[in-house]
């Protein structure tokens, strides 16, 4: 057996092992490649932020006094485009699950380790144009890029944003097509389906729905920008064409999208709810096969944001039985988890904090999503703060907290050093505070009647718009702790051994950070997953058993 | 898994099998059926197209995911057209229904 | 591991234990990727099913301005080339270095041959005033509506164009294969980059064979006197 220090700093990993711009921009390591991806979705992410305070100082008073309208059309468009195409759809998948699918399954690196290099640099193109869009003055048509507004009418600059979508529509399919094969073909001997973390069942199911969706959003955006140039009429009434064609298209693709913000975070949670309450998670196969079924019924249900789009009402009812259906996977996925905690040996770590806030914002998120879903109850609540509450309790409340929860989740094995535990506590519950206070009030003014979108507001909805705003300062500041305190532990931080949380799963089972193609030797799976043992017998591989035969 | 090797001869039966079908379409294109034309002309497309699936992309000695995932792909292009036409063809002014 | 395996061969990636692992993800991630192709497609067919139906008298007139034995002809064309794919497969896992030249070549040259035939047609539909933008657009058919017309003529050219696009891709994906043939890259155990690459081939042959009748086809019974 080798000695300590060597199992706990190898003098080799992947962050060390070349330096130089060169190396990092040209690297196929799926592992420095989800670190390009952190640092180009956190920049999106603060920029979507401004956007998002821009936004709520606006709506401090009822007058427009800060901006005019056309301004603030610009900044919530704006604010949705970047967070939706450029860091949520993004963000757990391309960072968390490029670095840690290949290690959970015990492969050496993603099946197209150049690929997925491309697909970063195809996000980056496309974030280019999107800026350029951005810098250029804006686009004002919200970013559902509904025609024919978007395509005949609109003034800001439509061509450009919708390029930077489609452009980046591309990078998300080939990150899809190279997590689907990965997950089918490089899977390390004895590690069967079923023996598989639930991340990775949840980021297959997000593959799908990558896959299968994105292609959709591309030509229908395609055809946007032609029809933007050419002002020929496929989407357009006077020439005998549809917009509500175009509204099919559009949430064809993006209410499934919604579903590859969600489902990586679901995966990332049943990681932490397992790990940190240290019990095999309750009904393993049902939160797999949850996680498959919510991809499939998210494909069945876009007609609900259709229901005041003259819509057939027969179509209308159809979509309304089948939006109900997504919750019965969804809720299966919320009893596991509560389920998994009964009995469990809970640590209170700044993970399980996140994972705690996470569950109880879905639960909000889902049911009243429910109501929106009831076809005579929508027509009341389409496009009010309501709507607005609704997907922010899901997009920010769910898949943020994910995003973070896994952050610090997997930072020791990523950066090979601890954040500081009392800052991050601190953080995770400023972040919590905040986002309640911001859109708690947006349920009450949406259910009041307050239609969003607008720059200017009734003098009774004040109230609950200073809460918000307030709320919004709040989480501003909670997001801004995660960075400064994380960033501090990259020099600062203690070193991290293996396996910090005495977790279960084989990127535990490598050193941190680990090397370039993650295992010493290739390892054999003989355990189910989550099965948990004494954490002294906890190994590493090729440390402990080097003479392991390898399949 | 061992790879299947194809004998030319299936190749060319298929291809003229392709051949036939082309010409069959553009015959059953000249006579005026009314509806019933796009439904003849999609139904010799698909023949044509499940033809060259299962030899010249030797799907018919592929592994069972390889025929999961061809399936799948078709299905979902499915649930797109038929639920988007649960709209067009129950509203009450669907041009489709209008008829010509 | 790759170090240890007893024939580590010169086209086998260092992440892939063995070359069948190789052939198997990279036969999985083409099949991946046409299913997306066939979603992107999908997205124009689903507007041309909504607006045939709607309009089918306007499509029939519009589709009879299409010279469908042009068309035809591109069928045929497509269809060889997709024969000469299959038999360079064959060719491929027989070893048989000459005849998987020739019959990439002969891929290439029936692809070419397509598009320039197509190019035929764009230029037909420029210099009568049928492509549907504002100063290039100019109907007279009596008993039709230009705003439908002009629709048939916005999803022929976004169909056709999206399709030879993928048939220029095409070309450029078999010159490599080209290439690397031509360096005695292929064994009969390792030539998995042609069978690949002709996946995608028959693919884009498939699209064309749908749009074929589904464009071309519509107003026969029209010119039929």
């Amino acid at each position: 057996m080798s000695t300590e220090a060597e199992v706990i700093a190898p003098s080799v990993n992947y962050y060390n092992v070349a330096y130089g711009v060169k190396s990092w921009l040209l690297t196929k390591d799926h592992k420095r490649i989800a670190l390009l991806y952190l640092a180009s979705v956190t920049l999106f992410f603060f920029l979507g932020g401004l956007f998002a305070a821009g936004i709520r100082i606006e709506l401090l008073t009822p007058k427009g006094d800060l901006m005019q309208a056309d301004t603030y059309n610009r900044f919530f468009t704006m604010h949705g485009i970047v967070m939706v195409f450029f860091f949520l759809i993004p963000s757990i998948p391309t960072t968390l699950g490029n670095f840690l699918i290949p290690m959970m399954i015990g492969a050496k690196d993603l099946a197209f380790p150049k690929l997925n290099l491309l697909s970063w640099y195809i996000y980056t193109l496309g974030g280019l144009f999107t800026l350029l869009a951005i810098v250029l003055g804006g686009v004002d048509t919200g970013w559902t890029f509904y025609a024919p507004y978007s395509s005949n009418y609109a003034n800001g600059n439509v061509l450009l944003a919708g390029i930077g979508i489609f452009i980046t529509g591309f990078s998300s399919i080939l990150t899809g097509l190279n997590f689907i094969v990965t997950i089918h073909t490089m899977r390390a001997p004895g590690m069967t389906w079923f023996r598989l973390p639930l991340f990775i069942w949840s980021h297959y199911a997000t593959s799908l729905v990558m896959v299968l969706g994105t292609p959709v959003i591309a030509i229908t955006v395609l055809l946007l920008a032609l029809e933007r140039i050419a002002h020929v009429g496929i989407f357009d009434p006077a020439l005998g064409g549809d917009p509500v064609l175009f509204q099919h298209l559009f949430w064809f693709y993006s209410h499934p999208a919604v579903y590859i913000m969600i489902l990586p975070a679901m995966g990332v949670i049943s990681e932490l709810i397992a790990n940190m309450a240290r019990k095999n998670i309750f009904g393993y196969k049902f939160v797999a096969f949850s996680s498959i079924a919510i991809a499939v019924f998210g494909f069945l249900v876009w007609g609900h944001h259709l229901f005041t789009s003259t819509q057939s009402i027969y179509a209308g009812m159809v979509f309304s039985i089948l939006s109900y259906a997504v919750a019965i996977p969804s809720a299966i996925k919320v009893f596991n988890w509560t389920a998994t905690l009964y009995r469990g040996s809970i640590s209170y770590d700044t993970p399980m904090l996140y994972a705690f806030g996470f569950i109880g914002f879905f639960i909000i998120g889902g049911m009243t999503g429910l109501f929106l879903a009831a076809l005579g109850l929508d027509i009341h609540m389409q496009d009010t703060y309501f709507v607005v509450a609704h997907f922010h309790y899901i997009m920010v409340g769910g898949a943020i907290m994910g995003y973070l929860g896994g952050l610090h989740f997997w930072w020791p094995k990523i950066t090979g050093r601890l954040y500081p535990e009392g800052w991050a506590r601190f953080g995770a519950l400023v972040v919590f505070v905040g986002f309640n206070l911001t859109f708690f009030p947006q349920f009450l003014l949406g259910y009041m009647g307050m239609p969003r979108r607008y720059y200017s507001y009734a003098d009774h909805y004040q109230v609950l718009n200073v809460m918000s705003t307030a709320g919004a300062s709040v989480l501003g500041i909670g997001y801004l702790i995660p960075m400064i305190y994380l960033s501090w532990s990259l020099k600062y931080g203690a070193k991290a051994g293996p396996n910090p949380w005495g977790a279960i799963g084989l990127e535990w089972m490598t050193p941190s950070p680990p090397p370039t193609e993650n295992f010493p030797v290739t390892p054999v799976v003989t355990w189910e997953a989550y099965e948990f043992r004494p954490i002294e017998e906890a190994e590493v591989v090729g440390q402990t058993q080097p003479n392991e035969p390898i399949g | 898994m061992s790879e299947h090797v194809v004998s030319p001869k299936i190749y060319v039966s298929v291809f003229l099998a392709l051949m036939f079908f082309t010409i069959l379409t553009v015959v059953a294109a000249y006579f005026d059926l009314g509806r019933a034309n796009v439904l003849i002309a999609l139904v010799i497309a698909c023949i044509k197209a499940t033809l060259v699936v299962l030899f010249f992309m030797h799907v018919r000695w592929s592994s069972t995911l390889t025929k999961v995932f061809v399936v799948a792909g078709l299905f979902w292009l499915v649930i797109m057209v038929a639920l988007t036409l649960t709209d067009y063809l129950t509203r009450p002014s669907s041009p489709i229904l209008r008829g010509p | 591991m790759a170090d240890s395996h007893p024939t580590t061969h010169y086209g086998l990636a260092h992440h892939f234990d063995n070359l069948e692992q190789q052939k198997e993800a990279g036969s999985l991630g083409m099949w991946t990727f046409l299913i997306t192709e066939i979603m992107f497609f999908g997205g124009m067919f689903m507007a041309y099913i909504l607006y045939r139906s709607s309009y089918p008298q306007d499509f029939a007139i519009a589709s009879s301005h299409l010279d469908w034995k042009l068309g035809g002809f591109n069928t045929i064309v497509l269809i060889v080339s997709s024969l000469t794919m299959a038999m360079a497969v064959y060719f491929s896992q027989k070893g048989n270095k000459k005849w998987l030249l020739t019959c990439l070549a002969l891929t290439m040259l029936f692809g070419a041959t397509f598009l320039v035939v197509k190019g035929v047609e764009y230029h037909e539909k420029y210099v009568t005033h049928h492509i549907p933008i504002r100063d290039f657009w100019h109907w007279t058919e009596p008993n039709s509506d230009s705003g439908h017309v002009q629709m048939f003529y916005w999803i022929y050219f976004a169909m056709t164009g999206v399709h030879a696009l993928h048939m220029v891709i095409g070309l450029g994906i078999m010159a490599v294969i080209f290439w690397m043939a031509a360096r005695n890259r292929f064994t009969p155990e390792y030539h998995s980059p042609v069978e690949i690459s002709g996946l995608y081939w028959h693919f884009v042959d498939i699209v064309w064979i749908f749009l074929f009748p589904l464009l071309y086809l519509l107003g026969a019974h029209l010119t039929h006197h």
